[in-house]
């Protein structure tokens, strides 16, 4: 690192601010509640213990480090730069999201607190929350839009197997940010014994730092792990993850923010295409700076500041809003930010089933199909390294809808 | 000083308590809500709480946001909630009037541009949900220095040591939210807010007005009792959603202002 006061991961300030963005806009009931949380885990961060039990954690209930695994196939099909898939979708429940979830969840039990709600979008923070909470014996309640809790239905049924309340929320337009608003009024009720395990790098401060601080195992095992296999000091010179919050990508992306040769590409859901009518979810190349759920950020919204509904066929990336870190990223211009359609994700989904063997969540395949596209034009000895964050046992069905397969034709015959 | 300041310099020369009613701007439609703004002052509304619309109201229950949801399909902005608040001062030129909402349409319109036409439109005082004194930057201070009240919420959870943060840039009045909760839950009891507003009474000479779970006559008098008013709003709101005339609705507005003022 060059020096100290030119490195990019000193954010946040003692305001939780990233440059203009993050801050702390939540109502005063829930002020001490954050400053609160704040201290207990500035504490924690220098306690050899927590990390330790942590890292217990990790290698034994959820199986980390993840393969960092060589796509000789995939690399050979596109033609140009190596690919690597870093494979966190092989965690116990199947996604990145539990890295972040122990941690808080220890967190909670080192303050005390005895129930723990969470919000969800697709299922898997809410799956990863009511997993760590059976292993815990610890009261859970997931907050998850009615729309969700109708197409990830298979979810669903699993965090009620793991014991958790599921609350199908009906308010506003049932999607993910109202199910993150319920959480918050919830919250605001059951102050003395709840705490609320947000799932993304998003919300008030300390949030997006904390969960970053919690998901960037992953790109620490990256950089040991590609010094395995490809040499002492050989860093990746794309890095590159998928978005909807943003917690993946600052899982991979902090511990490469000061390697100045290392370009950093986070990849956004275009939906139908991010034009004027609004179908995506792309917060950073379709939206402006705003307020919601306790951080200014890129925010989808109309000329009114009222806040629209995102779109994607991905339901983990469907929130109107992005972390601020990457807002800040954004704007500095450290980092690159993209936007991939349902469709092109959708031939990602096959390119990895076919030439890798790997199902992948609709989320990495947003990654994956900007890797298709610039992977092809980059030398060989580039190397790619993309955060494979989930596998796509949940999607399934959502693909076969949309490639016209009918699952209930046991000959397997297209639809039409 | 500000119509607010006039209206409890008024309150405390009559022996009288404030009632506080909030409705929201636009709910049902912009030219019923206009018909019942202008008639809370004939029912003993001392001072205005009028709420502007925004789609994620995360301190809000079901009443209220279903309100912002029946607004923002009928079109309702915060320029026209301005708007709104304008033509009302054309007849009215002393009942306080409090925008309360929450920050991005504040912030969307830009904080400068917003002050200078809420003061044009006759404001008094803002209150605003998501911003706590630790993002007094952001809007309390150029409020301050534009002439309106910055009005802001203290909580059960807000103990004393935070108080005076609390405190510190807060004009107009204080508002003592009565439970850990959202708008329109469970019932407020005098005996839970009394201490506290003692305990709030003993750093600053500001008016302690309570919301938050008072819908009946009784419990605006018994929480009144103890304060130096009260507020109804998901009550109020409730009235309007049930389809009641304006004049159902003053005289519902009329009973919980008596109740208040007989404290």
């Amino acid at each position: 690192m060059d020096d100290l006061f030119n490195s990019f991961m000193n954010g946040p300030d003692d305001k939780g601010r990233f440059g203009q963005f993050g801050g702390r806009f939540v109502s005063e009931t829930l002020m001490p509640l954050i400053l609160d949380l704040e201290k207990e885990y500035e504490h924690a961060k220098t306690d050899q213990t927590f990390w330790d039990e942590m890292d217990d954690l990790w290698k034994h209930y959820v199986g980390r480090p993840s393969p960092l695994y060589h796509a000789e196939r995939l690399t050979a099909h596109l033609g140009g730069a190596k690919i690597y898939l870093k494979r966190d979708e092989l965690n116990h429940t199947g996604a990145h999201k539990i890295n972040n979830v122990l941690g808080q969840i220890i967190l909670a039990r080192r303050m005390g607190k005895t129930r723990i709600i969470a919000e969800t979008g697709a299922g898997q923070h809410g799956v990863a929350t009511a997993t760590v909470c059976a292993k815990f014996g610890l009261k859970c309640v997931i907050y998850m839009g009615a729309h969700d809790v109708q197409r990830q239905a298979p979810n669903v049924f699993r965090m009620r197997l793991l014991g958790a309340e599921v609350v199908p929320v009906t308010s506003g337009r049932g999607t993910l940010k109202d199910a993150m608003n319920d959480a918050l009024r919830d919250w605001v009720t059951n102050v003395r014994d709840t705490f609320y395990c947000i799932g993304t790098v998003a919300g008030p401060h300390p949030y997006p730092a904390m969960v970053r601080d919690f998901q960037s195992i992953i790109g620490r095992e990256v950089r040991w792990q590609l010094a395995e296999q490809e040499g002492e000091g050989r860093l990746p010179d794309t890095v590159i993850a998928a978005i909807g919050g943003g917690s993946n990508a600052m899982g991979l992306f902090y511990e490469f923010l000061d390697e100045k040769s290392v370009n950093i590409i986070g990849v956004e859901a275009g939906g139908k295409g991010v034009d004027d009518k609004m179908e995506h979810c792309a917060s950073l190349t379709g939206g402006r700076p705003g307020v919601l759920h306790g951080n200014r950020t890129y925010l989808l919204q109309d000329d009114e500041g009222q806040i629209l509904e995102g779109y994607s066929i991905s339901a983990g990336l469907d929130y109107p809003g992005i972390g601020p870190e990457h807002s800040w990223l954004h704007d500095i211009g450290r980092a690159q930010y993209v936007s991939i359609t349902d469709k092109e994700a959708l031939e990602a989904f096959q390119l990895s089933c076919s030439t890798e063997g790997i199902i992948p969540a609709l989320e990495p395949c947003h990654a994956l199909a900007h890797v298709m596209k610039i992977a092809p034009t980059l030398p060989k000895d580039h190397i790619i390294v993309m955060n494979m964050c989930g596998r796509g046992d949940k999607d399934v069905q959502t693909v076969a809808r949309y490639l016209g397969f009918d699952m209930s034709d046991t000959e397997g015959r297209s639809a039409d | 000083m500000t119509r607010i300041d006039a209206t409890f310099d008024r309150l405390r020369a009559e022996g009288k308590k404030a009632f506080v009613a909030y409705v929201m701007a636009g709910d049902p439609d912009e030219a019923r809500s206009m018909e019942i703004f202008r008639a809370l002052p004939g029912a003993g509304v001392d001072i205005i709480e009028l709420g502007v619309p925004f789609t994620d109201p995360m301190a809000d229950g079901p009443t209220i946001q279903l309100a912002g949801q029946r607004a923002l399909a009928a079109g309702m902005t915060l320029r026209k909630t301005l708007a709104m608040a304008a033509e009302f001062r054309k007849t009215d030129n002393t009942t306080p009037i409090v925008l309360m909402g929450y920050y991005n349409p504040i912030f969307s319109i830009g904080v400068d541009t917003f002050l200078s036409e809420a003061k044009a439109a006759g404001i008094d005082g803002l209150i605003v949900v998501d911003l706590p004194p630790e993002e007094d930057d952001e809007l309390c201070i150029p409020a301050q220095a534009a002439g309106l009240n910055f009005i802001r919420l203290a909580t059960p959870t807000t103990d004393d040591k935070r108080l005076p943060k609390v405190l510190e840039n807060t004009s107009g009045f204080v508002y003592y939210v009565s439970i850990t909760g959202i708008t329109g839950s469970a019932e407020a009891q005098a005996v839970d807010v009394a201490p506290e507003v003692t305990r709030i009474k003993a750093q600053t000479d500001l008016p302690i007005i309570v919301g938050f779970g008072i819908r009946t006559p009784d419990t605006a008098r018994a929480i009144a009792a103890v304060a130096d008013g009260c507020v109804v709003g998901s009550a109020i709101v409730s009235e309007i959603a049930q389809g009641r005339s304006t004049e159902e609705v003053a005289a519902y507005v009329k009973s919980l202002a008596d109740g208040a003022h007989s404290a």
